[in-house]
């Protein structure tokens, strides 16, 4: 019975099993590391100024009295901008994809030379973007002014590659068969797109357009240049109103020389951490609620 | 002979491969005499010299054949002869491929498929197509029947209903999906899906179905069910079947056009041409050519 024994026992050597677990450890720290560094900022805003956190903080207008001071209107004119932003470039940016998935045929150089430029948009720097804007939109042909709609235009400008981007992929991903069936039943080709590749592409378009919108959000550079001013103790209340944002609001708060107000600013990243992660989480629960919806 | 590409320089083209092409195979074929090529009456379409191209490489070319209605015509041949790319033109979904071309004269009953005025999107409309793997839409199995009909005009509710009931019933899906209308079609089985697919196009009245190979992709039991299917709606339909399963040929239809690769050995390149067009019980007892023979009877391919 010895002879004929089925040993379990594992035959991988030493130096492979030690691989093994050294590679997985090294994974398993890499993600420790990266969630670390988010959970210490939030734990060092937290400790500072989570005594601060009130309804308060979000309905107090700036003011020079640490008592009455807030972040309404910087908060309000986030929201418009990256609002109007969002107007302006989805539009755009979704139909310049479809164009150029569908409709462009075959790859030639003018297509080439169009993919190359969205990408080399979507990595040139803010500042320059905000400079554009300074130069074209608030000054020179536009003259708009140091307004909502000028910001809101940079900011279009800013996330309209990524969109165009994360828009292509989520056409190309849908499967070709869906159109080959719907054009063999007599469809046209704008029927079959607008019938079933858009609605199937709208899930990867939905979440990805949050994503490229909740680092606009965060965006101050471009904006600094637009004339953002810091100190405003009012709400936009259209295009052409004055603003300013979360992050010019923070960091006016953070350069005072009083130290509550330096605590004060603390406060404010929280509210922006705050924004940013229900956007996110609104990203992920739209993509699931559209790809349940797709399956019924 | 009528020329019906838009280029007449890429017709050249092809009709100066066909000779090259040509020569080679009259030595193969010399043992023995076709006979003469089917001819029917009032045939749905009419195929003369007829080549398909994609830039400089000719898919298939010289093909002469007719297809007669209400009957099911079958399309077999090894890998890359060309039979799937020669039923795709039927209905222009090739038109699709950038690059692709159609020369030579291809006839609906007497309207040119390729004149400059025919619509593709008509063309589609009259001769349907289902596909190798199933391909519901992400929408309910009502919303995949009401499709087609819903593309080509308003139609009200009610008609909707009958619409899908009866191109339900048609495709023998009914009594399975009858009270799960409004569930995605991507929960039914693959057999019941390639039944949906073929039930979406019965709903746009087509007179031409094609099927390009279309139980590949199913188990024997739901390969049984289609061909069922197919022979009932054979009374109904026009049907062009292209398919790898030779049984599955003489099974199903009344005729036979087999297909084979040919090398061009002073250009080596590959091009399909059709062999022998033939009442399927003759294919597959006694053809014409020698390499159909070989064919059916598993000595080649």
């Amino acid at each position: 019975m010895a002879t004929t024994s089925t040993s379990l026992q594992s035959r991988v050597s030493l130096d492979r099993r030690i691989k093994d677990f050294a590679f997985t450890t090294f994974l398993s720290i890499s993600i420790v590391a990266s969630l670390a560094f988010i959970f210490y900022i939030i734990y060092r805003l937290y400790n500072n100024a989570g005594f601060l956190l009130s309804w308060d903080l979000v309905t107090f207008f700036p003011s020079y009295d640490i008592d009455t001071a807030g972040f309404q209107s910087s908060i309000m004119g986030s929201i418009w901008i990256v609002g109007f932003a969002t107007l302006f470039a989805v539009p755009i940016g979704v139909m310049t994809a479809l164009y150029l998935e569908e409709f462009a045929g075959k790859r030639n150089r003018f297509t080439a030379l169009l993919e190359l430029n969205i990408q080399n948009l979507a990595g040139v720097p803010a500042v320059v973007f905000g400079l554009i804007g300074l130069a074209f939109i608030a000054r020179g042909p536009l003259s708009w002014g140091f307004t909502v709609g000028s910001a809101a235009i940079v900011l279009a400008m800013l996330i309209l590659p990524v969109i165009i981007i994360i828009t292509r992929e989520a056409i190309r991903a849908v499967p070709p068969s869906y159109k080959e069936g719907a054009l063999a039943l007599g469809a046209t080709h704008w029927q079959a797109v607008s019938k079933l590749v858009i609605p199937s592409a709208v899930p990867g378009t939905a979440t990805g357009t949050i994503l490229a919108v909740s680092r606009a959000i965060g965006e101050s550079a471009p904006l600094l240049l637009l004339g953002a001013l810091s100190f405003v103790t009012f709400n936009p209340t259209g295009l052409d109103s004055g603003f300013t944002i979360l992050p010019l609001a923070i960091f006016k708060y953070a350069s005072d020389s009083r130290e509550e107000f330096q605590v004060l600013a603390s406060a404010g990243s929280l509210i922006l951490l705050a924004i940013l992660f229900a956007m996110n989480l609104s990203a992920i629960l739209l993509r699931d609620y559209t790809l349940r919806k797709r399956n019924v | 002979m009528s020329m019906i590409s838009n280029q007449s320089q890429a017709s050249k083209v092809a009709a100066s491969e066909q000779k090259k092409g040509s020569n080679p195979m009259s030595s193969s074929t010399a043992s023995r005499k076709p006979s003469e090529p089917l001819k029917f009456v009032d045939p749905v379409f009419t195929l003369k010299d007829v080549a398909v191209s994609y830039g400089n490489f000719v898919a298939v070319s010289d093909v002469n054949m007719q297809i007669p209605s209400h009957d099911i015509t079958a399309f077999i041949g090894p890998s890359g002869c060309g039979k799937s790319t020669l039923l795709r033109t039927l209905n222009r979904t090739n038109d699709l491929i950038p690059g692709a071309k159609v020369h030579g004269s291809l006839f609906y009953h007497d309207a040119d498929l390729y004149h400059p005025s025919a619509s593709a999107v008509e063309v589609r409309r009259r001769i349907g197509m289902v596909f190798q793997k199933p391909n519901p839409f992400p929408k309910s199995i009502y919303e995949n029947i009401a499709f087609g009909p819903k593309v080509n005009g308003r139609p009200k509710k009610s008609e909707l209903d009958d619409i899908v009931e009866k191109s339900l019933k048609s495709a023998a899906l009914w009594d399975e999906v009858k009270d799960r209308l409004n569930e995605s079609a991507l929960g039914l089985s693959g057999g019941q899906q390639q039944r949906l697919c073929i039930a979406r196009s019965i709903a746009v009245e087509p007179e031409v179905i094609l099927m390009d190979e279309p139980c590949s992709a199913l188990d024997p039991i739901a390969t049984l069910r289609i061909e069922e299917l197919m022979a009932e709606l054979k009374k109904q339909y026009t049907i062009v079947i292209v398919t790898h399963n030779m049984q599955q040929a003489a099974r199903v239809s009344s005729y036979t056009a087999f297909y084979v690769t040919e090398v061009n050995l002073t250009s080596d390149r590959r091009t399909g041409k059709l062999v022998e067009f033939n009442e399927t019980k003759k294919m597959f007892s006694t053809p014409d050519d020698e390499r159909t023979e070989a064919y059916v009877t598993g000595k080649m391919g």
